[in-house]
């Protein structure tokens, strides 16, 4: 009996009520699409999950359909009840880690990825620099010798092929922590890094430093920061992210700020949500309260900001593919927009279904990648009717699947895609006072 | 593995046939009560699959369920003798449009909001508008007669179809109707299947006709004090020459519950409101409008707004279109009832759904196509509250009673499925019942399709909505 109760509660059975079974969630959801069954959708799953806490399935028949799901939160959107699918997904992970029985291997590879790589800093800019070595001397071995690719069997291979130009770790060393605007700043910042971005996109991370000064801001880069914990949330590893966000949110408070930013749409996204991660009424709730409040996307604040003038044009046709996460978590849809419409010369065509994920959700492209794939060729497909010259977004997973989009249709040449940040950056951004 | 299964695998893709236990949980409910398990899923792309599938089951006497979205709202697509759950949506979507006929050709996996979109620029109309269009497939608003707010001018499903393809219980391939808009060959088999509920055969292909998209719209939304002058004022419009597109019915707990659920301003003291929309010509709605306008304020509408733009107007329809995820903020099960009077009766049909409200002490709640006297008296509630469920059963049998009496229908759209079947004498008769069934049998002489619907099984008298 009791063993049914705590069943129950690890799956948060009761929430699963809040689904009338509707269905307004199957046009939204991409899987349902690719893999052409409701056990993959959002409604199938919510019934699984049902099914497996009154002990009617078993957590095995539970499995692979979580572990298909994205977690891009486009059937939250839709839902007309508000089913709290996120918080379901959570725990029916967590529940299923709990009841994992791994193989050694597997175990050490996790182990590593999220106890140790992820969270560090200098094993992220470590990468980062292999990169730059790698690309910079031609000295092939240079990823090998991280064993990135012997760690698992991914594809990382593949990726690697998509990885932009590297700064030398010179340039890395000498960023500066602190930086100042010209006049008296209009706003004082704090910039969460995020690890993938810091890394593999240290540039975009720069830009966005420069784009929170020119608009007058004073920013931040609180030193001992650390991985958000989404993708240690998306697999289930609950009290792991639990420690990030403690970790996190004691940085972010040493500082005085009215703003944390980021530019990670999925980091953003749990950032937000740091506050549920907590015991209602704790003393731990409220300081994540006080630090959910003032995340925000990179996008918000240059647009609160409004201090920025743009002196080149960029005759471009590009399309946008919002990053799931910064629409269906963080629900923030317009300033994104409003800031391609302000840049001269610009043509935004949208594709048909934006909101459909890319596929990249995380590391699914990398642990699922087969259906990642899938995913990705129904994007390329919509990507490709309105013929763009690039494909913008706002999240380094979405940056670096769109990248593989274009490299796998072979337009690797004609077609770029590029951060927000950088599309701004290019067209000579200038202090408005 | 079962002799049927591997006779099945003899023509389908195996990828189209799915036993594993997480299969079939997801295909074991629907938008209503209770879940039921397949034996297997079977996914069906084309008219011979569907031959093939029908042929083995009538060989093996396994039962087969048609399904497609499963937003049914009355059980139709549960598998409840188990056997083989039919998905017909992997189906290859297709809407073949001819202008000049004004009809398109679809296939049954099309989504029904997909139609219009598609013919949209051919000027042209698919009027029927069940508030699911964009999820539900065409294939089930065939099998259910699907309607909506438009049913009030342009009537329903069955007003649009004029030919189908059908594979029957037996497995053979039967066109009905054509492509014209007159035909009156033989019975006409083309309604009867229209509406069976996926009972007497796997909707394969349909005709639909079209409508040119009227010029312009109209909306306007009058506010009333009490229930039984909105629904005087439905009649007294419809009596005066003008013909709205649309006549909706909110009552105050709804207009609370949306208020709550996402302000927007509504009049939360009223008792009830309309919602019309008017579609025509430009000025002749322009006089409509004035015209619906006083004959609203003389019957003492205590307020009337009249949207200038059409961006106003989508937000008085959004209100009507948040009535459904508010009330589930309620509580969070719902029991969705479409009982339909004759449009003189709707008055009186509120009254005596406060009686019930009270009497049973549920929260029940009223909105609805009233135009066309179909309402939709929702009971909220929570399956996991036994006692509660027992009132809300004998609640629902009593609203099914009051349509009757009042010279209504069980069911306006959703259907009769398992939900509503224990009641089908009272509305039909015996004989009329009996006339049925003597169709189904002679149609599905092995009883393999959609079985256990439609008709009460043995000692099923009442509506049953917990685990006894
Ligand atoms: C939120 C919500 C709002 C709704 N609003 C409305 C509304 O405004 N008006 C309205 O009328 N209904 C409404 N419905 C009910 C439902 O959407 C309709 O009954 C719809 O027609 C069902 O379509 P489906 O594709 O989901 O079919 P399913 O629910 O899968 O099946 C319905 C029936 O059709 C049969 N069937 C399905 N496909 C075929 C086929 N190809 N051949 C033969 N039989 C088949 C099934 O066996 C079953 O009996 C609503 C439902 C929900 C959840
Ligand atoms: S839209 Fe929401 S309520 Fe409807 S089936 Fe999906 S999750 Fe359930
Ligand atoms: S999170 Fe995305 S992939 Fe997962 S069920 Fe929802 S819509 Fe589908």
């Amino acid at each position: 009996m009791s063993n049914e109760t705590s069943l129950k509660d690890a799956l948060a059975y009761d929430k699963t009520f809040d689904c009338v079974q509707c269905g307004y969630c199957l046009p939204a959801c991409p899987t349902y699409e690719t893999m052409e069954k409701e056990t993959h959708s959002p409604r199938g799953r919510i019934n699984l999950i049902k099914m497996a806490a009154e002990g009617k399935a078993s957590l095995d028949d539970l499995k692979e359909p979580i572990e298909k799901c994205l977690g891009c939160m486009a059937c939250t959107t839709v839902c007309p009840t508000d089913v709290q699918y996120g918080d379901l997904l959570e725990a029916a992970k967590e529940t299923l880690e709990k009841h994992e029985t791994k193989t050694k291997t597997q175990q050490k590879t996790e182990g590593f990825l999220f106890g140790s790589f992820f969270p560090s800093s200098s094993w992220m800019n470590a990468l980062g620099q292999a990169t730059w070595l790698y690309q910079a001397s031609g000295m092939q071995k240079a990823a090998r010798a991280l064993r990135l690719t012997s760690m698992a069997p991914l594809h990382l291979g593949e990726f690697e092929q998509v990885v932009p130009a590297q700064p030398s770790p010179k340039e890395r060393k000498a960023r500066s922590r602190r930086v100042k605007p010209d006049g008296t700043p209009a706003a004082k910042v704090a910039f969460f890094t995020g690890c993938v971005m810091d890394s593999v996109f240290f540039e975009t991370n720069q830009n966005t430093v420069e784009l929170l000064r020119l608009s007058g801001a004073e920013v931040i880069l609180p030193e001992n920061q650390t991985c958000c914990g989404a993708l240690h949330a998306h697999a289930g590893k609950t009290d792991m992210a639990k420690e990030q966000a403690a970790a996190n949110i004691q940085v972010f408070e040493e500082e005085d700020v009215d703003y944390i930013v980021n530019n990670a749409g999925g980091c953003g996204a749990k950032l937000i949500e740091y506050d549920r991660m907590f015991e209602e009424g704790t003393d731990w709730q409220e300081r994540a309260l006080a630090f959910t409040e003032k995340v925000k996307d990179i996008s918000e604040v240059l647009v609160e900001l409004d201090g920025l003038a743009f002196s080149k044009d960029v005759p471009k046709t590009i399309t946008y593919q919002p990053s799931c996460h910064m629409t269906n978590v963080q629900r923030v849809t317009r300033p994104p927009r409003e800031l391609m419409e302000s840049i001269p010369g610009l043509t935004l065509k949208d594709m048909d279904n934006p909101g459909f994920c890319c596929g990249s959700a995380g590391i699914y492209n990398i642990v699922n990648y087969n259906d990642a794939m899938d995913i990705l060729d129904v994007k390329m497909a919509d990507v490709k009717k309105t013929s763009p010259e690039a494909i913008v977004t706002t999240n380094p997973g979405c940056l670096l699947q769109m990248k593989l989009g274009v490299q796998r249709e072979g337009q690797g040449e004609s077609v770029e895609a590029v951060h927000l940040v950088d599309l701004l950056m290019e067209a000579g951004p200038r202090s408005r006072n | 593995m079962q002799k049927w299964l591997e006779e099945l695998l003899d023509v389908l893709p195996e990828k189209q046939i799915m036993t594993e236990a997480a299969d079939r949980f997801s295909y074991s409910f629907d938008a209503s009560f209770g879940e039921h398990l397949p034996e297997a899923v079977v996914q069906v792309k084309t008219t011979e699959e569907t031959v093939h599938v029908m042929k083995t089951a009538n060989a093996y006497g396994v039962p087969v369920t048609p399904r497609g979205q499963s937003t049914s709202l009355s059980g139709g697509p549960l598998p409840v003798k188990g056997g083989i759950v039919l998905d017909m949506v992997q189906w290859p979507e297709k809407i073949e449009v001819t202008p000049d006929d004004l009809i398109a050709v679809v296939s049954p996996s099309v989504l029904t909001a997909d139609i219009n979109k598609t013919v949209e620029p051919y000027g042209l109309m698919y009027p029927p508008d069940p508030s699911s269009a964009h999820v539900c497939t065409i294939g089930g608003n065939l099998a259910e007669n699907s309607g909506g707010p438009r049913g009030l001018k342009y009537g329903v499903t069955k007003d649009y179809v004029i030919g189908l393809e059908v594979v029957t219980p037996e497995g053979e391939v039967m066109k009905t109707g054509g492509r014209t808009i007159k035909n009156v060959t033989g019975f006409d088999l083309t309604k009867l299947i229209i509406g069976s509920e996926g009972t007497l055969g796997v909707i394969t292909e349909a005709v639909v006709k079209l409508v040119p998209k009227p010029p312009a719209v109209q909306t306007l939304m009058a506010v009333f004090d009490d229930v039984e002058t909105a629904g005087q004022a439905i009649s007294q419009t419809l009596t005066s020459g003008i013909l709205p597109s649309k006549m909706e019915f909110v009552d105050q707990a709804c207009l609370q519950a949306v208020e709550q659920y996402k302000p927007i301003g509504l009049p939360v003291e009223a008792a009830a409101v309309l919602i019309i929309e008017l579609d025509g010509h430009p000025e002749a709605i322009s006089i409509e409008t004035k015209e619906v306008e006083r004959i609203m304020q003389e019957l003492g509408a205590t307020d009337s707004q009249i949207p200038d733009t059409p961006e106003e107007a989508a937000e008085i329809w959004q209100a009507r279109k948040l009535v459904s995820p508010a009330i589930a903020t309620i509580k969070p099960t719902k029991v969705a009832e479409d009982a339909t009077v004759p449009r003189s009766q709707i008055g009186p049909m509120m009254g005596r759904l406060r009686t019930i409200k009270e009497k049973y002490d549920v929260d029940l709640v009223v909105f609805g196509h009233a135009g066309d006297g179909n309402l939709h008296p929702d009971v909220m509630c929570d399956t996991r509250d036994q006692e509660e469920m027992e009132r809300v059963e004998r609640a629902v049998a009593e609203i099914f009673e009051a349509a009757i009496d009042l010279g209504g229908t069980l069911s306006g759209e959703h259907g009769i499925g398992t939900m509503k079947s224990a009641f089908m004498e009272q509305e039909l008769g015996a004989t009329g019942v009996d006339m049925m069934k003597r169709i189904k049998e002679a149609w599905d002489p092995n009883n393999i399709l959609n079985p256990g619907k439609i008709f009460p099984e043995q000692g099923q008298t009442r509506l049953v909505l917990r685990d006894e």
